[in-house]
């Protein structure tokens, strides 16, 4: 597998070359930060149009046809609109809140988005505590939700800001513990080592077998919690609050929580693909040569995205299928039956990797 | 040099906020700038290169006390008003002498505390304090052990718990 390292240590000596180290640093945070954005954009525009096709299919429709060659440039068409649009200004509203709760959002995002490791040597950032920083920067977001709900001055974006801080407070606590039953698998919280361990001695899911896939249904359950979506989608719930915590929000602040509520679904199903299916990691079945030969043949990050394209389309198929929960149904079916299990669910990997029974 | 410059943004960055804390007349902006204090403070654990203290202060602070506090600032419905009470003499008095003798125990603890191993500083980085040794130390019971201010803190929690539940359940 190629490492990637080497062209980053490349770049940065050529760099140092020519300037200080200081300068170098800051012309290098200046090119991640491009990257971040960029990648940013082009992962929503797809995840929308994905989104909205497959949505499609699930309800036997046939989904943006008209713009564009099967209708590609929809999200073009929306994202100009949208961008266009006037943001309108309330009276009541705490302004400065009000403007400030969508970039609460967007920071926890760019943040948690930050930590997934690309392919072999290539992070941003890649901390010895790197699940811990995820697990805690993603809570950001949750400050962003409620700020929106209450800046508004209404009684919708209240409701649904009420009823998101609670989800996502519970279910925060599954992502977590499911993240701890791999890291006890792993003995490291370090992601670029966490995926290193998956290429030397196999996937997470196989070696981990009856307690990792426990924790991977559950990470797919609650990381469809964590990112608001359907049949956990009561924030926004569309026939009871209009629009839930964004109702009074226009033009692109409105964007700005699409957007992140889509980059949310591609980072849950990127750290499903890191933490569970090996991340950059290729197929390997020992014995077989030439077959394997050929799988690590394909460059690191497409297995990466294929992995993560996969994750998110199990969260679509599980969001189109499953009607909503009631608010008390979905507070008790992670206190009462996720959490609980998940905890068993670590007892069992302990014993697991204390006995030597991993594969 | 980038670390110095850092310091400064970072400084200014909690100073102010910290000042628009306690000077803004409306509860809610005042928690949204506590926030934004704590973020600085961790970007300065992270400056240092400790980024589990670093994490810890966002998860502590940002996932846990602040969101705490716009919680129960929404729940108590209070709506805020613009109208200031008039404040007495006296009691603009005892702030003054209540902050500057905060601010003569806080120069004292400062310049009287010589701070050892200024070198690790100087080049800081992640692998001083590794998380192995942190986990390590936190459950050993020989010296230097936390094991029993662990348990306290374990108590204290369940604790907390048990007298909410008391507090919230149906009668």
């Amino acid at each position: 597998m190629f490492d990637f390292s080497i062209v980053t240590k490349w770049f940065h000596s050529l760099l140092t070359g020519v300037m200080p180290e200081w300068a170098a640093i800051g012309i290098e945070c200046f090119i991640v930060l491009l990257f971040i954005i960029l990648l940013y954009a082009i992962l929503a525009i797809a995840l929308i149009y994905g989104e909205r096709k497959i949505c499609a299919f699930f309800q036997c429709r046939i989904g943006p046809n008209r713009v564009g060659k099967w209708g590609l440039l929809q999200v073009f068409a929306d994202v100009f609109k949208m961008l266009t649009k006037e943001i309108i200004k309330m009276r009541q509203s705490d302004r400065f809140l009000h403007d400030m709760a969508p970039y609460f959002m967007l920071l926890a995002s760019f943040l948690t988005f930050a930590c997934i490791p690309w392919n072999k040597g290539l992070a941003i950032l890649d901390f010895n505590i790197g699940v811990f920083f995820f697990i805690a920067v993603s809570g950001i977001g949750i400050v962003g939700i409620l700020l929106a709900g209450w800046s508004s001055r209404s009684k919708y974006p209240m409701i649904g800001a009420m009823r998101s801080g609670a989800q996502l407070v519970s279910y925060e606590l599954s992502i977590g513990m499911t993240m701890l039953t791999v890291i006890l698998l792993n003995g490291t919280m370090q992601f670029s080592e966490i995926v290193q361990q998956q290429a030397d001695f196999g996937w997470n899911i196989i070696r981990g077998h009856v307690p990792a896939i426990i924790a991977f249904i559950i990470y797919l359950i609650a990381g469809n919690a964590e990112c608001n979506r359907g049949p956990f989608d009561l924030p926004e719930a569309e026939s009871e609050l209009t629009a839930g915590y964004h109702t009074e929000y226009s033009g692109m602040h409105f964007g700005f929580f699409y957007l992140a509520e889509y980059l949310n679904l591609f980072i849950c199903g990127a750290m499903a693909a890191t933490i569970f299916l090996g991340g950059w990691a290729p197929i390997y079945f020992p014995g077989w040569e030439g077959f394997n030969h050929v799988m690590s043949l394909i460059p690191g990050f497409i297995w990466f995205f294929a992995k993560a394209f996969f994750v998110v389309f199990l969260l679509m198929w599980i969001r189109w299928t499953f009607p909503r929960l009631r608010i008390d149904q979905l507070l008790s079916l992670e206190w009462k039956y996720l959490m609980p299990i998940s905890m068993l669910n670590i007892l069992l990997m302990a014993l697991v990797v204390c006995f030597g029974l991993t594969l | 040099m980038a670390t110095t410059i850092l310091f400064f943004i970072l400084a200014a960055i909690i100073l102010g906020c910290a000042i628009a804390a306690v000077t803004t007349k409306r509860i809610m902006r005042s928690a949204t700038y506590l926030l934004f204090v704590l973020f600085g403070t961790a970007g300065l654990y992270f400056l240092m290169g400790y980024t589990f203290l670093g994490s810890v202060q966002v998860m502590v602070y940002a996932g846990g006390v602040v969101v705490l506090y716009i919680f129960a600032l929404m729940l108590t419905g209070q709506q805020d008003n613009k109208e200031t009470h008039k404040i007495g003499l006296a009691k603009k008095a005892a702030a003054l002498i209540a902050s500057l003798a905060g601010a003569a125990l806080f120069l004292f603890i400062i310049i009287s505390h010589r701070f050892a191993n200024t070198t690790l500083l100087e080049n800081p980085s992640e692998q001083t304090t590794s998380i192995q040794t942190l986990g390590q130390q936190l459950l050993s019971t020989g010296q230097n052990g936390y094991m029993l201010p662990f348990e306290a803190v374990s108590v204290l929690l369940l604790a907390c718990i048990v007298g909410a539940l008391i507090i919230a359940r149906k009668r």
